[in-house]
């Protein structure tokens, strides 16, 4: 079983398709809600979530050397910043793919596929 | 070519399909194939030639593979898992010889074509891995240097390994789609070796690949259209010139016209016509089949092609499509209607030096030579063969009473 991270870009805090409406943003998350549910008894959730804006970000810097210096964020300034994601749990890319269809129409937005090179939780006592 | 160079080409590919089926890794089985290969140089002439040589190259290969990722430590116990797991899986029961499968190498296909990888790999990763041409001939194929080719390579594989892109024929509601990309790709490499001369070798290439994936997948009415679609493009060849100049179907010397492929392509049409499953190449296919049934140019059916552009158009409304149809309603409606047609798709193709050569010569027909001579000079800019290029320029010079510009072999006009 692999990992990937599917993630949504707000292009300047908008993201494209967002509902405006309540009733649309009723309809919306219905449908992300819908979706997460089939993902969850499919085994295929692992995590989601949706983030606050660049401007909430803050950057921290400094590498092994002992100071620290902390910044307001974004660590890019940039028109594209991830705005959510998900993790989910996929055999292969079609698998996975499926699912980010899946998740574009619920959400009526692009979003980017990436695998995870390396996965790991310390509390169970084992990485994969 | 020659049939040894094939067989072991044939061979080759085999086994590494085989080899990325038990192991899920492209290098490691493209090594011990190559591994493989130069152990049955050194001992096939002492031992003889076994009778089964494409089983030998595999299991030896298997144990090389093997014994690679034995030795390996740690950061390979995941790969050694899998690959253990897959060889029990294994039900050949001969314990030595396993028969590479061709089955394997229709997976492969569609593993080199998804659609996650970018175009241009795809056509690298097919040339290397399903036609089993070496990376320099993959180099030569894109007229790029071997380590160019080398890092593409690289990094496309990178990707179907990172991303874990699967080796399996897709399933039956994502197979049309899929297959689309895989025969794109066919059709794209075809185009290469006809479109310029020092890549011709790529045309036979495309043709093998097209009939192997027939073959391997005999029922779908795309794959028998893209066969048709080759064989008889292939069969006018002779007539197209000899790599240093452009000879337009109308100007071809039809007897050059090689009589058996065109029969071959036309009975695959009439093939695909009787099953009603037309797909955008197989009412190529069709196109081509009429264009190859005429004696003479004039004798040519424009208006059944342009029936089977409508057809044509309605399922692939690309600019490109639009284009071709221009030129055959121009033949059954006039240049006028024609030069109409190509005002509708002129901002999306303007970059196209087709779109200004079609339009050179409908103004032409029209009796319009300056505007003619001025969208010859645009198409001539746009072309991107030297071919092309000196064809066009002869074509607008023809037209102005000009001498020809001379373009020396080697330089290209930047759009």
């Amino acid at each position: 079983m692999n990992q990937y991270l599917l993630s949504v870009y707000d292009v300047e805090g908008e993201a494209a398709g967002a509902p405006s409406t309540p009733e649309e943003l009723q309809a919306f998350m219905g449908r992300v809600i819908a979706l997460e549910e089939e993902m969850d008894r499919a085994g295929a959730f692992e995590f989601g979530g949706a983030l606050h804006g660049p401007d909430a970000a803050t950057v921290v810097r400094g590498g092994t050397s002992l100071d620290k210096v902390t910044t307001d964020g974004p660590f890019v300034e940039a028109k594209e910043h991830i705005g959510g994601f998900y993790i989910i749990n996929a055999d292969d890319l079609d698998e996975a793919l499926a699912w980010a269809k899946k998740v574009v129409e619920a959400i009526n937005h692009d979003i980017e596929v990436r695998p995870f090179r390396a996965t790991g939780r310390l509390q169970n006592g084992h990485g994969h | 070519m020659d049939d040894v160079e094939h067989a072991f080409r044939e061979a080759h590919s085999q086994a590494v399909a085989t080899l990325i089926r038990l192991f899920g890794d492209i290098t490691l089985a493209e090594d011990a194939v190559q591994d493989a290969f130069a152990a049955a140089m050194q001992r096939w002439p002492e031992d003889g030639v076994p009778d089964n040589p494409a089983g030998w190259i595999v299991t030896t290969a298997r144990n090389r593979a093997l014994d690679v990722v034995r030795r390996s430590r740690r950061g390979r116990e995941l790969t050694e898992q899998i690959a253990a797991e897959r060889l029990r899986a294994e039900t050949t029961p001969g314990p030595e010889d396993p028969q590479p499968l061709q089955d394997d190498q229709l997976r492969l296909v569609f593993t080199c074509c998804h659609p996650a990888i970018r175009v241009e790999h795809q056509v690298a990763l097919t040339l290397r891995l399903i036609a089993g041409l070496t990376p320099a001939e993959v180099a030569s194929a894109f007229l790029v240097t071997e380590d160019t080719m080398a890092r593409r390579l690289v990094r496309a594989k990178y990707k179907i390994k990172s991303a874990h892109i699967p080796y399996r024929v897709p399933d039956e509601d994502e197979l049309p789609e899929r297959l689309r990309a895989v025969l794109s790709v066919l059709y794209l490499i075809y185009n290469a070796g006809a479109d310029d001369v020092r890549r011709r070798h790529l045309r036979a290439e495309a043709i093998r690949l097209t009939r192997l994936l027939v073959t391997l997948i005999p029922h779908e009415p795309e794959a028998w259209g893209l066969l048709a679609l080759v064989l008889l493009s292939d069969a006018r060849m002779p007539a197209r010139g000899d790599g240093a100049n452009v000879v337009l179907i109308k100007n071809q010397d039809r007897s050059l016209w090689d009589r058996t492929l065109i029969s071959d392509g036309q009975a695959l049409v009439l093939a695909c016509l009787r099953r009603r499953r037309l797909g955008p190449f197989q009412l190529q296919a069709a196109i081509q089949a009429l264009h190859c049934a005429a004696l003479r140019y004039e004798d040519t059916d424009w208006a059944a092609i342009v029936r089977f552009y409508d057809r044509l158009i309605a399922i692939m409304p690309t600019p490109v499509v639009a284009l071709n149809r221009a030129i055959a309603v121009a033949e059954t409606e006039g240049p006028e209607t024609g030069l109409a047609l190509l005002d509708d798709i002129a901002q999306e193709l303007d970059g196209y030096h087709l779109l200004h050569a079609a339009r050179g010569s409908f103004l032409e027909r029209l009796g319009r030579p300056r505007e003619a001579a001025d969208a010859y000079d645009r198409a001539a800019t746009l072309a991107r063969t030297d071919t092309e290029i000196s064809f066009l320029n002869r074509r607008s010079a023809e037209l102005t009473g000009d001498t020809p510009e001379r373009q020396t072999s080697g330089r290209r006009q930047a759009p």
